[in-house]
């Protein structure tokens, strides 16, 4: 007993607020029986108690400082009607609810939960299902995003929404959700400074994270499995990105990670497993690729357009249908120490690195990119041949694209 | 024919160059398997080994058979014993026995190695059914080419040029002439030409397993069909039965009608 | 035991049996003989079954031959180069043949007699060709068919083995069987043959004993005879 009520004392200290704020308690049966009723009550800082039960209500306004949490996980139905839960407030908890059937609108973005203009939000323990758009935050910023499952119902592309979306929003932590069966998992457009750690995205139709004009982020220990393509970074500015694992994304013109107009960007440590496309790169210059694992994909690299200065150090290609590929036969980038499975030099001062030169391109890749049929002659004898006298005197794929020093056993 | 079978076979068995042919694949199985200490990248090499040498040692062991036990085989034609019988059962004999060698030269390492505990085993499978069916191929081809030439000089040359054909020329006019027609599309044709061609048929039984990322990349609905479903797996191992049926009834037909 | 009717082979171009009706009783020993290419062994094969005729009917003990092989159950055979599967052992040929035909064969006697005991366990790829030779005629002789084919026995045989060869094909005679020979050795068919049957250009020349041969050269050698019959035809 004692030791609770210290325990709230502290929690009043600490979080300093006015000793006023109240708890008020929403049921089927209590005497406030709706959120929106709850929410006219409150004053700032209150916290709203939402018991177990079903509450059909949506445009819910949050427009001052409040606390929402859900016990037992109390269902707030919005009928398909249009948007659950807006926040136009700072300081804005919301915590264990579970948001369904938010309306689908072609004009307008209905979202389960809306932040607008907004600092200081924390959005956890959520579940949404039957969604168009999950969590939105328009400029907004310095808020958190954690814990949630986003679970929607996509069919097509252009009648569905996003899992998480950031517009115009800075800081933000968006750490352990799971999404799936929507658009995008997590869509950033012009938000910067943001973290992106442990997340799930599985099986959403277009991609799993999406960056648009978005600088200075982190996305790590992420996990995009399946979608229509893993994550796609476009047109954004050093991007951090750490131990994700990016798993069968399959299909045509399908990759793990897609890199367009992508500068200074860090990609390490992380695992491409199973992907038509491991990483794509168009146009992207300063980027490391440092100690990722590249393991039966179709492409582990497809290099299209102008590359510059990139550097791919240390990484494993292990069994890939195709290591490198390039379209052009200018090459202005690193490739050194990485561990090729199909590397078949020798190492007689047992250094552990190769004494003979490994060239990741092979002609038949060449072939495939003009005419794509020929993918159906892989590893057949003719194509070996082919691929060996290209090796000996390159004359189709860049003649500097060689990694100097391949390493005979993998990195770990 | 089953009394021929038997002794086509034990007479095969105990020759040389059964012992040669299962040695080495014991030692490749061995090298790989313990200098490279890395299971699917010894499945790729063996890939490339079994779809280029089984249809090689496959022809040449099947016309070397035929021409070496020719005066036997005349001695069998003067017994009371059906002609079908008899080359139908060395034929069997043959592929036979060089499909045991296949089994157990590459069947007993990867079996010490630990095999039957990992993953790699149904690639593994899948490489020797494919290898047993190029096999049984191959040697059928051989003895239609030895039933139709007398002459061994002939017989050999054409045996290999078959190989030859089939394993490297075949894939070089293909290439040349999906390069040559790239404005169409060529799925349909592609898959029409892999199907005409056992060593081809048996490379993408194996692509299906290895590199199936890669060929979900393809943007034609027919590839789309043939590699994302169960659809692609089925007709090769159709159109390889049917390779192994269509030489084989010839030997049937050919044996009755030929004159020794 | 066979007759033949207007049989006709060709090889390619090669018109190698142009008509030939022959018919062998039930007993005896009959020579086939003829110069090279005079189609000597393609009639022993359509015989067999071993090459089919384009045209023409052969009845082996009133059983047609196209088509069939279970026929073959009434002859043995003795073929002209002995080539065996190079890896089985004598006694697994002879164990091997009698599992194919579905016979018991009598073998025993005849390896004792062409002393064949110290090859049995050995390889049929080591043996020299007199040996494989003999191996052959055990093979031939060891079943009890009422019609035997030999072709060129004599091939490679020591004089023992010869002399020993001459005893078999009477003693099988005596049993009243039909035997079938064709030999390069004259002396040998004046030996045993009975009656000889004279190819000559894919037909038969001559059919008779040694007697009517002889008289119809107006020769009295057999050897000469037969020159006779080779000199008219060059001429």
């Amino acid at each position: 007993m004692n030791s609770a009520k210290l325990l709230l004392l502290t929690a009043y200290l600490l979080t300093g607020l006015t000793v006023s704020a109240r708890t008020i308690t929403v049921c089927n049966s209590c005497e406030i029986r709706t959120i929106k009723e709850g929410i006219a009550l409150a004053s700032d800082f209150d916290t709203l108690l939402i018991k177990k039960g079903t509450y059909n209500e949506y445009d819910i306004l949050i427009d001052k400082p409040l606390t929402l949490l859900g016990e037992g996980y109390p269902k707030i139905d919005g009928q398909r009607k249009g948007e659950i839960i807006r926040v136009t407030a700072d300081n804005v908890t919301l915590d264990g609810l579970f948001l369904v059937n938010v309306g689908t609108s072609y004009t307008r973005d209905y979202a389960a939960v809306r932040i607008v203009k907004s600092k200081n939000f924390l959005i956890k323990n959520l579940v949404l299902e039957k969604l168009f758009f999950g969590i939105y935050l328009e400029k907004s910023s310095h808020g958190q995003v954690l814990y949630n499952r986003i679970i929607g119902d996509a069919v097509n592309e252009h009648s569905s929404g996003n899992g998480i979306q950031l517009w115009y929003s800075q800081n933000v932590v968006i750490e352990d959700n799971y999404i799936t069966h929507v658009r995008d998992g997590i869509y950033l457009e012009f938000a910067n400074n943001c973290s992106i750690k442990r997340n799930t995205s599985t099986n959403n139709l277009r991609y799993g994270l999406h960056f648009m004009f978005s600088n200075d982020d982190l996305y790590e220990e992420n996990v995009f499995e399946n979608n229509g393509a893993g994550v796609a970074v476009m047109f954004s500015k050093r991007i951090k990105m750490l131990n994700n694992t990016f798993k069968k994304n399959w299909g045509t013109a399908s990759y793990g990670l897609l890199l367009k107009e992508i500068n200074d960007a860090e990609i390490v440590g992380n695992n491409f497993e199973k992907n038509t496309i491991g990483i794509s790169i168009e146009g992207s210059n300063r980027v490391t690729y440092r100690k990722n694992d590249f393991n039966n994909n179709g492409w582990a690299i497809k290099v299209r357009g102008a590359c510059y200065t990139n550097n791919f150090i240390k990484n494993n290609f292990l069994h890939n249908s195709f290591d490198v590929s390039y379209n052009s036969k200018i090459n202005d980038n690193q490739f050194d120490q990485n561990y090729w499975s199909k590397y078949t030099g020798y190492d007689l001062d047992k250094d552990g690195i190769g004494d003979v030169p490994y060239r990741p391109v092979k002609l038949f890749s060449y072939v495939v990119n003009r005419t794509p049929e020929t993918i159906i002659l892989m590893r057949s004898l003719f194509i070996d041949i082919i691929d060996f006298s290209e090796k000996v005197s390159p004359v189709f794929t860049p003649d500097n694209l060689l990694d100097p020093h391949p390493l005979m056993k993998r990195n770990r | 024919m089953l009394k021929i079978l038997k002794y086509s076979f034990y007479d095969l068995v105990r020759s040389r160059w059964s012992y040669v042919y299962l040695l080495f694949y014991l030692l490749l199985g061995i090298v790989l398997l313990f200098l490279n200490n890395d299971l699917s990248k010894a499945v790729i090499t063996l890939m490339n080994v079994i779809i280029v040498l089984v249809p090689l040692i496959g022809t040449i062991f099947g016309v070397m058979y035929y021409y070496s036990s020719k005066e036997f085989t005349e001695l069998l034609l003067a017994q009371p014993i059906r002609r079908s019988s008899i080359f139908l059962g060395q034929y069997l004999g043959v592929a036979l026995s060089l499909s045991m060698s296949l089994i157990i030269g590459l069947g007993l390492p990867f079996i010490f190695y630990g095999l039957l505990r990992s993953d790699a085993i149904w690639d593994f499978s899948l490489l020797l059914v494919t290898g047993i069916f190029l096999t049984l191929i191959f040697t059928a081809l051989a003895f239609n080419i030895a039933l139709y030439h007398e002459n061994k000089i002939k017989g050999f040359s054409y045996a290999i040029l078959l190989w030859l054909f089939m394993a490297v020329i075949y894939d070089g006019l293909f290439l040349m002439s999906l390069i040559i027609f790239e404005a169409y599309p060529l799925d349909t044709f592609s898959l029409g030409a892999t199907m005409l061609n056992p060593i081809d048929l048996s490379r993408i039984l194996i692509l299906l397993k290895l590199d199936i990322s890669a060929l979900l990349g393809y943007t034609g609905a027919v590839f789309q069909k043939f590699f994302g479903t169960a659809w692609g797996l089925v007709l090769s191992f159709s159109a390889l039965a049917i390779w192994f049926l269509l030489p084989t009834y010839n030997i049937y037909r050919k044996s009755k009608r030929k004159d020794f | 035991m066979i007759a033949i009717k207007d049989l006709h082979k060709r090889f390619g171009k090669n018109q190698v049996l142009k008509g030939i009706d022959l018919d062998i009783g039930k007993g005896g020993i009959f020579a086939v003989l003829g110069p090279n290419g005079s189609g000597k062994t393609t009639l022993i094969k359509c015989i067999l079954g071993m090459v089919i005729p384009n045209s023409g009917d052969i009845l082996v003990d009133n059983s047609a031959v196209r088509n069939n092989w279970k026929y073959r159950r009434q002859i043995d055979y003795l073929p002209q180069i002995a080539n065996f599967p190079g890896n089985l052992t004598v006694a697994e040929l002879i164990r091997m043949i009698k599992n194919l035909r579905g016979q018991q064969g009598n073998d025993a006697p005849l390896v004792e007699a062409f002393h064949l005991e110290p090859f049995l366990d050995k390889r049929l790829g080591n043996l020299s060709g007199g040996t494989k030779q003999k191996v052959n005629l055990v093979l031939a002789f060891m079943f009890n068919s009422p019609l035997i084919i030999l072709d060129e026995p004599t091939a490679g045989l020591d004089p023992v083995a010869m002399l020993y060869l001459k005893e078999l094909i009477h003693k099988e005679r005596e049993k009243g069987k039909t035997i079938l020979i064709t030999s390069h050795i004259m002396g040998f068919v004046e030996e045993v043959a009975e009656e000889i049957v004279f190819l000559l250009e894919g037909r038969v020349y001559f059919k008779g004993n040694i007697a009517a041969l002889m008289e119809k050269t107006q020769q009295n050698d057999f050897q000469h005879a037969i020159a006779t019959l080779l000199k008219e035809n060059n001429a």
